[in-house]
């Protein structure tokens, strides 16, 4: 009783002293929707504008056809008809065009026989995942031709066809499985730096001596630190969670309590970073740096930007440990599946344990490095 | 003769400075852990655990026809290097390890794929997991791939011509015939960790002397200001140059991406991007004169951004024009462009040239603007 | 007559205060004059504008209004060009921490232009000036607060400047250090005819200077040589004897409530007072609260006190009596410490420390910098783990007791560590809660804090916005709320104006006769006069033990002058160095 309310004092205080400031309180909860807002927008391999030239060699009404085909869309702009192949490589290299399609001179008279004709395309690699992609659309620019052409010519279709449908991402927009991971991403950046620092600060300033004097215990301590920060972290989920929904107004599939039980569970091991951090770190510049230095990683190596699965088996054995990784795991799902916890445990239950872990080491440290 | 009177107190007084500065750099655990640590793991993060490139995608195929073209698609698909079809008897089965995690999608070959196979026009259904989407669209185009080719053979061999459309694509990827993904991952990681010495230890650097108030007794000496600004800016340029030329030899010996351009080129653009971050760094700590606030919003303002909207990874042409308007002011997208295209495509120097000049530019203004504000001047 | 080197009139300087928009007029009119050749002292209490007004003097600052000139130069039009010929010591002298003390020299020598010719002459002078010559090679961050002051002192000379600005140069430097601090200053003025104004709030510094300038709350109250101060309280000085058996802290509380004193201190066994009133009107009236009073040779301080009573009005009385007064007397000694011992790896902090402390008494540890008082202390609080010895603080070991013997304590930390953000008000009822007040005792213990230590105009304000002295009241009425029985106090006073201080050693003696014991650490010697009993440390050890009577006894003063603390202090500290040393 005594300790619960010591506890709630503790909690008390730390939420003052963030909120009450209005350059911490800003620090806090602006950027995580302004960053969502951006990289909702921004982080997208999606491709809405493909700067396109065209070497039309067949001057054919199949060539225009094929090529009103690739206007038509509104995803490729035709930048330029260029004459000469030194052109292609001009309008290539500096980067006015994406793509460069070729029609060569026989290509209406091949397709008028009932032959088959090619068209070369040639794309800019130097980003070669955006490249990859603006190729994917050209292909389907051309089946759609070639549906079309087959049937107006008589022609039978292909002798197998793909019949493609993508599961809880209808139209594969990746703001759908960005947003949804950045619930997770975004909430762990400050959560864990806010953790390390707050422990800092007080031994900066000279208030964790104060601390220490008075009847606290290190653990109720530690519980007045994480709990704030945890509320802090839930509320930042929250905000990230609402701009998805109402600005970006991504259909939510799954169960709230399965959603917040997973952030709580998620914010728990991050705060538990953050202690050991901060049990480790004597000033606010080390904290800061330290939880810099483990945030990259967990960033990096959570799957949100480059599948886990296509890193060597050394580091994906890392992302084992990485909190990050399953909190984008449950957020994805329980927003666009609509997973349940049955289905969620391999990722709930690594959450739990890294909380217990980290808060117990944590609470060891605290007890045996108090100086 | 004047000129160079006034000229020599002023190099010793910068060359003091510059001493300075070296030595604290050297024996500060900050700028060893973002000079050293960091760009080191970014390097092995960048170089061994991004790709973008997507093989062996485990896909449960369920088969619900044993005639001998669905036995034959089957066998077609486990010779792709791309796809890993994992066999199974029930859309149940199938469902369930999509539900796990442990395919990425389900290839249905229906009950009748070898009757209406030989009729001509037989289909497969793929079902792919949306949930990342980059990911999802690849695995469709290398199913469709495979089963283009898988029908294009059948089909010669049963000596129809009519294998896949009249009309087909030859594409050729230039400056990255081999679509490896390091090829553009490794000058956005330069980007990154230019960015991170530039500006990030800058940033943290003249805060900290406001903060341990080492700048007064500094100011009440002969030093001008401009003079502080380039003491602070020699060694911390030193070590950019050693961050760039680390990552340099990692990404062309260990990563193996070519340099197609000059090293003269690549350089002296790094060179003028290192000048650009010092000088975003320089500004924002001495305008802030708090390491926290100043180093809390160096990641802001310039890490993030190199990150997301330097068209290092996401393409800059598809963003809104908001942001694509926001891009232009973000020195990292003239940076990215023109390591990119040294790198790989070589010195075209409609690319290079633009790209430099703006980065001038900024160097320019920066360099004004931290004169501005670096007054020897308290409150 | 060579004219003056800074010639100041009418100065203002108003600063915007951070958060609620007021306004601090830290300059309010000034007017001052540096005559070359002279050391010249700035004296006041925090906050009087002292810094500002050198500040204004080094072209840090522009002024408000009113003309300057510094070598006939203005510094806010022309900020490089007095600054290429002054040497400016700021208060905390920006040492460059991770550079040596040579790379530190160097950096100043090379910045000031000087030639290695001059040099090959300077160095060698500057290092036994200030003994640093042993420790060229060590980091700057690694000495100790005193040498950090000497080699920032020394940077400041590594060429002779027109005009030597130095701010607070002794502040939070012990008296060993601080004595030969000025040694320096005063060789410099005397041998090569430098000009130096300095700032301090010692005011047996400015005894040492030339001419003074005395300055409060941006007024200067006077400025002339020292002795025109010290002539204000001329016939005021009194010396009472409390008689035996009385305690001279007792009886200087109770005259300090008396409204014809001005002020009052223990001094050497004895009161020291300055009456009010008139020194010419009448006879000096030689009795005193029924006490013979002795008069005795105005001091320098006397002087001072004078002048500022002038201006502030005097404290009301302080009333702390304990709610719940504390039990009766345990028999034994409430604190209690044997061999302590801490070692940080190879080094020996605290060597093989005792002492006791008895029920209701107030004791002092004091020492040099670097002498172990603060390692000790933070080990009797329980925030460091000793390496060796017993340590028993109302019989349990602080550090593994539970929280209800922690309940008992109170601590007030070096700096008033305080959170920043967190309101007066808010501060309070965080460390209510911290003790388990509650309801109404809660509510009445934390309004009796915010009356007693005069915060109800701040309970407000964020705490870290508070002037020093509110922030050391709050500090105080933190550790007070939950009434401790045991009072820790790390150099509560430091950096405190000498009202703050009276103000402040009237609680702690008030409480002490309650029954409260009281551990402090200070730096100032007077006040260890207000302790029953006091150690001095140096270099780990406790190298004397006793009553104030007992230390000053083992002083060697000069001729004619009746032995102070502070002297006692020098003797005995460099007695035990010079043994170690041979």
């Amino acid at each position: 009783m005594e300790s619960l309310l010591r506890i709630i004092a503790l909690t008390r205080k730390e939420l003052l002293a963030v909120l009450k400031d209005n350059r911490a309180r800003n620090a806090l909860l602006l950027p995580p929707i302004l960053q969502c807002l951006l990289f909702g927008y921004a982080a997208t391999y999606d491709l809405n504008h493909v700067p396109y030239a065209v070497l039309d060699r067949s001057h054919s009404t199949e060539s225009q056809q094929l090529l009103s085909r690739f206007d038509g869309t509104g995803l490729f702009e035709r930048v330029a008809s260029l004459r000469t192949q030194r052109e292609v490589s001009d309008y290539v290299d500096d980067r006015r065009a994406l793509l460069a399609i070729e029609i060569p001179d026989d290509f209406g008279r091949r397709l008028e026989a009932g032959g088959r004709a090619d068209v070369q395309i040639i794309a800019d690699g130097r980003n070669s995942n955006t490249a990859g992609t603006a190729l994917g659309y050209a292909q389907s620019v051309v089946e759609g031709f070639n549906v079309d052409w087959r049937a107006d010519h008589g022609q039978p279709g292909p002798p197998v066809t793909v019949e493609a449908r993508a599961w809880y991402n209808p139209n594969l927009m990746t703001r759908w499985s960005m947003i949804p991971g950045l619930i997770g991403t975004l909430t762990m950046i400050q959560t864990l730096m806010l953790t390390a620092m707050s422990v800092a600060r007080e031994r900066e300033q000279g208030t964790f001596d104060q601390l220490l004097v008075t009847p606290f215990r290190p653990a109720e301590i530690m519980a007045g630190k994480a709990l704030p920060s945890m509320l802090v972290g839930i509320i930042q989920a929250t905000g990230v969670l609402l701009v998805a929904q109402l600005w970006f107004r991504i259909p939510f599939q799954g169960s709230f309590l399965t959603l917040y039980a997973g952030l709580v569970l998620f914010v728990l091991a991050a705060v538990g970073v953050g202690l050991v951090v901060s049990a480790l770190c004597y000033t606010m510049q080390q904290a800061m740096l330290f939880s810099f230095i483990l945030i990259m990683p967990f960033a990096l190596l959570s799957g949100l930007t480059t599948p886990i699965s296509n890193m060597p088996q050394s580091l994906q054995y890392f992302t084992f440990v990485n909190p990050l990784r399953y909190a984008i795991d449950i957020a994805q799902r329980v927003y666009l599946e609509g997973a349940g916890p049955g289905v969620l445990m391999p990722d709930l239950w690594p959450l739990a344990a890294m909380a217990a872990v980290t808060l117990t080491a944590a609470s060891w440290m605290f007890k045996h490095r108090l100086q | 003769m004047k000129a160079q009177g006034a000229w020599r107190p002023k190099l010793r007084r910068i060359l003091a400075l510059v001493k300075k500065e070296t030595r604290q750099m050297i024996r500060d655990p900050a700028t060893i852990a973002v000079g050293i640590v960091l760009p080191v793991i970014l390097i092995l993060l960048f170089g061994f655990g991004l790709s973008l490139d997507v093989s062996n995608v485990p896909l449960a195929v369920v088969l619900e026809d044993s005639s001998a073209p669905a036995e034959n698609l089957l066998a077609a698909f486990e010779l792709s290097p791309y796809l890993h079809p994992q066999v199974v008897y029930s859309l149940q089965t199938a469902d369930r390890l999509v539900m796990t995690g442990s395919v990425d999608g389900i290839l249905t070959i229906p009950s009748d794929f070898g009757r209406r196979f030989g009729a001509g026009h037989a289909t497969v259904q793929l079902l792919v997991h949306g949930s990342d989407a980059n990911r999802a669209r690849i695995i469709e185009s290398y199913v469709d791939g495979a089963v283009g080719a898988w029908s294009a053979r059948q089909s010669a061999e049963d000596g129809t011509t009519v294998a896949g459309g009249p009309v087909s694509i030859q594409s050729r990827l230039w400056f990255n015939s081999a679509n490896d993904s390091h090829y553009f991952l490794v000058p956005g990681l330069i980007v990154l960790v230019m960015t991170l010495i530039g500006a990030f230890l800058t940033a943290m650097v003249v805060a900290r002397e406001w903060e341990r108030g080492t700048f007064e007794a500094l100011f009440v000496t002969p030093v001008r200001s401009g003079e502080i600004l380039v003491g602070k800016t020699v060694p911390y340029f030193g070590l950019g140059v050693l961050g760039l030329l680390l990552c340099v030899v990692s990404g062309r010996f260990l990563f193996h991406v070519p340099i197609v351009g000059s090293l003269v080129v690549l350089l002296g653009g790094s060179m003028l991007y290192v000048l650009v971050a010092l000088g975003m760094g320089l500004l924002i700590s001495s305008y802030f004169k708090n390491q926290l606030v100043a180093s809390q919003l160096t990641m802001l303002a310039t890490f993030m951004p190199a990150l997301m909207l330097s068209g290092f990874l996401f393409d800059l042409r598809s963003m809104p024009a908001v942001i694509r308007a926001i891009t232009y002011l973000l020195p990292a997208r003239y940076y990215v462009s023109l390591l990119q295209t040294t790198f790989l495509a070589g010195d075209i120097w409609p690319v290079i040239l633009p790209n430099a000049a703006v980065l001038a530019i900024m160097v320019a203004l920066l360099g004004l603007a931290s004169r501005a504000v670096t007054h020897k001047r308290l409150g | 007559m060579t004219p003056p080197v800074v010639i100041g009139k009418d100065l203002r300087k108003t600063f915007r205060a951070r958060g609620n928009g007021g306004e601090v007029r830290a300059l309010d009119g000034v007017s001052i004059e540096v005559r070359p050749g002279e050391l010249t002292a700035l004296v006041g209490p925090d906050g009087a504008g002292k810094t500002t007004l050198i500040r204004l003097m080094a072209g840090l600052l522009a002024a408000d209004g009113g003309t300057l000139r510094v070598l006939d130069i203005d510094p806010a039009v022309e900020p490089q060009r007095v600054q290429d010929r002054i040497g400016y010591m700021p208060q905390r002298f920006g040492l460059y921490e991770d550079l040596s003390v040579q790379e530190n020299l160097d950096l100043y020598a090379d910045l000031h232009g000087v030639t290695a010719a001059e040099r090959s002459q300077r160095y060698p002078q500057l290092m036994q000036m200030t003994d640093l010559g042993r420790f060229t090679g060590r980091l700057a961050g690694r000495l100790s607060g005193g040498m950090k002051q000497k080699l920032g002192l020394a940077c400041t000379l590594v060429r002779s400047p027109e005009l030597l600005l130095l701010d607070e140069p002794t502040v939070g430097v012990d008296p060993l250090s601080r004595r030969e601090l000025w040694v320096i200053v005063q060789h410099l003025v005397r041998e090569q005819g430098l000009t130096v104004l300095t700032s301090t709030s010692y005011l047996d510094e400015a005894e040492k200077a030339a001419r003074v300038l005395v300055l409060h709350a941006g007024k200067a109250l006077a400025q002339s040589e020292p002795a025109g101060v010290t002539r204000v309280a001329a016939g005021r000085s009194l010396a009472l004897d409390p008689g035996s058996g009385n305690n001279a802290r007792n009886l200087q509380a109770r005259l300090l409530d008396d409204p014809e004193v001005i002020d009052a201190v223990p001094d050497g066994g004895l009161v020291r007072v300055v009456r009010a009133g008139d020194a010419s009107a009448g006879p000096a009236r030689n009795s005193i609260a029924g006490l013979t009073a002795l008069p005795v040779e105005p001091r320098f301080e006397d002087g001072f006190m004078v002048l500022l009573r002038g201006t502030a009005a005097h404290e009301a009385g302080v009333d702390i009596r304990l709610q719940r007064p504390l039990p009766a007397a345990e028999a034994g000694p409430v604190v209690q410490v044997r061999d302590l011992i801490k070692r940080f790896g190879d080094f020996t902090a605290v060597n093989d420390v005792s002492f006791e402390v008895r029920r209701g008494e107030i004791f002092g540890l004091l020492g040099p910098n670097g002498a172990g008082k603060t390692t000790t202390f933070r080990m009797l609080c329980g925030l460091l783990p000793p390496s060796g010895g017993t340590l028993k603080v109302a019989g349990v070991d602080v550090r593994s007791a539970g929280a209800a013997a922690r309940a008992r304590l109170g601590y007030v930390a070096q700096k008033f560590s305080l959170y920043g953000s967190l309101t007066v008000g808010e501060n309070l009822e965080f460390f209510a809660s911290a003790y388990g007040l509650r309801g109404g005792i809660r509510r009445q213990r934390i309004d009796w804090a915010i009356r007693q230590f005069d915060l109800e105009q701040h309970e407000h304000t964020a705490s870290g916005e508070l002037p020093g002295g509110f922030k050391q009241r709050l500090a105080m009425g933190a550790a007070l709320l939950h009434e401790p029985h045991i009072l820790f106090l790390d150099e509560p006073t430091s950096g405190a104006d000498p009202l703050a201080r009276r103000a402040f050693w009237r609680r702690i003696t008030a409480l002490a006769e309650q029954g409260v014991t009281v551990i402090v650490t200070t730096h100032f010697m007077q006040e260890a006069e207000y302790c029953d009993h006091i150690a001095i440390m140096d270099g780990g050890r406790v190298l004397a033990q006793g009553s104030p009577a007992e230390i000053r006894r083992l002083a060697h003063p000069a001729e004619g002058r009746q032995a102070s603390m502070e002297d006692a202090f020098i003797a005995v500290v460099e007695a035990a160095r010079a043994r170690a040393g041979s």
